[in-house]
């Protein structure tokens, strides 16, 4: 059987779950074979965590040269092992990087590109999610090696045992690819919530929680949600943008979706539409995102959420 | 210096957007307009040039679309913009990606040396993010993409990029190719200076021959994708909406949310 590459996403070797997923689908195409780019002090342990979603195995490529510098290179370092193991496909986690690394992929293998696909089958078919959510798309790559991005949450994660073969893989950066560089980096601080994208409930805000987050955040911990925000919470300068659902931020899918103070603009509604259950607090019963809702409330939002927030947490004991 | 700016031309987001038969967007049937993600790709273009004041700098608008997307170059001109060009041609319609950046690569090439492309964050249609990445690895250009703040002095090129785990900052040397989000800075309305000026600008039209692209390169026909199937969404059954009386709608919610199984 062919192997089918998948990008594992980690942070310092902590793999994240999007990649178990990604492997899961993987097992449906071919041979599942994991491909680590990072420092190799991290490399055991990624390998260790992908050998129980079926790995069979992991290419280790050491990113000394890698880091530092921004899609270019990882491009390059995913044409070579591509040119080296001729993969039925190669799967990626859709990040705004690696949509672009994708990007540059497909040019140099001269290879079809799929991104933000939200489900893939046997045949290398592809659903995707378009027009702010309104369609449903499947299609498949036609030429060359199928290169597809996958949305967090896209399958749910099988576990199985593989072989994990470690094999280093070394790689050839050129100097072309090293000309755009990271000056200065400010990690994100860690807020202790799930990833936006990845979380089964999110908790979201707008400019209805007039700048005080404190109710959307409670009921969000006592959900055990993320939190989310619209662009105008986010505008406002109450929320950074990392935390914006929408057209122009992230496209979430969650089991649950809760807008509080949110209008529901069309671009609100790109990124959350295809929730499976959406609920909504809002003082305006005229308000669009009511047209969306499982279940909505008409009422003010800071004085809702904290009795939710109690009665939560009172069933959870 | 010279810059690029892309900009596509969409069907209206707020319209009822569609497929044809062969699965591709409809781009005749429905209003159109300048992407307003490339709003802001000619409004950091036209800052780069306001800001390097006493600079001989064009700033050159370009489109690949049907006759009507000449609409988005005349409003880039109405911006600002100083030249138009737009490729048009029947063998286009259907392409992907990757037949849009060779295009678009070939039409650059054709424009002389030029020091900075910008484009959007992504097309608000097709929304892949992927086709400057493209062009740039056609070109043969770093990147420094996403950009909600960009600084340029001389050669030089210096960016902020919100990623997920981190904000960086990106510096590179020109030639390269830019990309910015909507949060760099809200785009200018055309003047009504602006709307005369842009008629006298001159605006190229260009077809696959004028670029010595081959029309077996582009179009549905030469895709590296195949859609093969289309569904609207099915609308969402209308739900339960109950207004909050003394705290019934708290108790409401949590009641639905425990029928769910959320609590
Ligand atoms: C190119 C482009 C891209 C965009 N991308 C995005 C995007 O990615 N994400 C996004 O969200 N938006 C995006 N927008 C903006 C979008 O059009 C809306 O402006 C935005 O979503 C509005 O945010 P909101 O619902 O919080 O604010 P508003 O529309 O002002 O709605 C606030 C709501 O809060 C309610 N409210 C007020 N007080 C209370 C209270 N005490 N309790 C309960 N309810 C209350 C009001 O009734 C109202 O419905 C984009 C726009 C453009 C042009
Ligand atoms: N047909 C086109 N003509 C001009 N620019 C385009 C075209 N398609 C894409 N672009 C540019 O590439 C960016 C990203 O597009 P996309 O990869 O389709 O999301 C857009 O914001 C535009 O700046």
């Amino acid at each position: 059987m062919a192997e089918v590459l998948v990008l594992i996403d980690h942070a310092g070797g902590q793999v994240k779950k999007p990649t178990y997923e990604l492997l899961t689908l993987a097992a449906k195409l071919g041979e599942p074979s994991a491909v680590y780019i990072g420092g190799a002090d991290g490399s055991a342990g990624a390998a260790e965590a992908v050998k129980a979603y079926g790995a069979e195995k992991v290419y280790v490529i050491d990113d000394a040269q890698i880091k530092g510098y921004l899609v270019a290179p990882k491009a390059e370092a995913l044409a070579q092992l591509a040119g080296s193991a001729s993969p039925a496909a190669i799967l990626l986690p859709s990040s705004a990087e690696n949509k672009e690394v994708a990007a540059r992929l497909a040019i140099k293998l001269d290879s079809g590109l799929i991104t933000d696909a939200v489900d893939l089958d046997e045949s290398g078919v592809a659903t995707q999610s378009v027009f702010a959510g309104n369609y449903t798309v499947k299609g498949k790559v036609t030429k060359g090696t199928p290169i597809i991005t996958v949305k967090p949450n896209s399958a749910a994660p099988v576990e199985k045992a593989g072989a994990a073969a470690v094999t280093p893989f070394e790689v050839t950066i050129s100097d072309a690819a090293k000309t755009a560089q990271i000056v200065a980096s400010q990690p994100r601080k860690a807020s202790g919530r799930p990833e936006l994208t990845e979380a089964a409930i999110v908790v979201s805000g707008g400019r209805g929680t007039g700048g005080d987050f404190s109710a959307v955040e409670g009921l969000a911990d006592a959900l055990g949600a993320a939190v989310g925000a619209s662009r105008a919470a986010v505008d406002s300068g109450w929320m950074p943008h990392t935390f914006q659902v929408g057209q122009t931020g992230k496209t979430v899918s969650p089991q649950l979706y809760v807008a509080n103070g949110i209008s529901g603009a069309i671009q609100h509604r790109a990124g959350m539409q295809t929730s499976k259950t959406i609920v909504a607090v809002n003082k305006d019963e005229e308000a669009p995102i009511f047209e969306l809702v499982d279940f909505g409330v008409v009422g003010d939002l800071h004085t809702v959420l904290p009795a939710v927030t109690e009665a939560v947490k009172a069933a959870k004991g | 210096m010279n810059i690029v700016v892309l900009v596509k031309y969409v069907p209206d987001a707020t319209a009822d957007r569609q497929f044809e038969d062969d699965f591709t967007v409809d781009r005749v049937n429905v209003d159109g307009l300048l992407s307003e993600l490339d709003e802001y790709a000619v409004e950091q273009s036209l800052q780069i040039k306001e800001k390097r004041e006493g600079e001989e700098i064009t700033v050159t608008a370009l489109t690949v679309g049907p006759e009507a997307a000449e609409a988005a170059v005349r409003k880039a001109l109405q911006m600002g913009a100083d030249k138009g060009v737009h490729v048009v041609d029947d063998a286009i319609a259907g392409s992907d990606a990757i037949a849009t950046s060779l295009v678009l690569a070939k039409a650059i090439e054709k424009l002389g040396p030029v020091d900075l492309v910008v484009g959007g964050l992504a097309s608000t249609d097709a929304g892949m993010s992927v086709v400057p990445a493209m062009l740039a690895e056609r070109l043969g250009l770093p990147q420094v993409t996403l950009a909600s703040v960009v600084e340029t002095q001389g050669d030089q090129i210096r960016i902020k990029r919100d990623g997920d785990v981190a904000t960086e900052v990106i510096g590179g040397t020109l030639p390269l190719v830019l990309s910015v989000t909507d949060q760099s800075g809200e785009a200018r309305y055309p003047s009504f200076k602006g709307i005369m000026a842009a008629k006298k600008k001159p605006l190229d039209t260009w077809s696959l021959g004028d670029l010595g692209v081959d029309a077996s390169q582009v179009g549905l026909g030469a895709a590296y994708t195949a859609v093969e199937e289309t569904a609207a969404r099915p609308p969402r059954t209308a739900g339960e909406i109950v207004t909050d009386e003394d705290g019934s709608g708290a108790k409401a919610l949590a009641d639905f949310l425990a029928s769910k199984k959320f609590i």
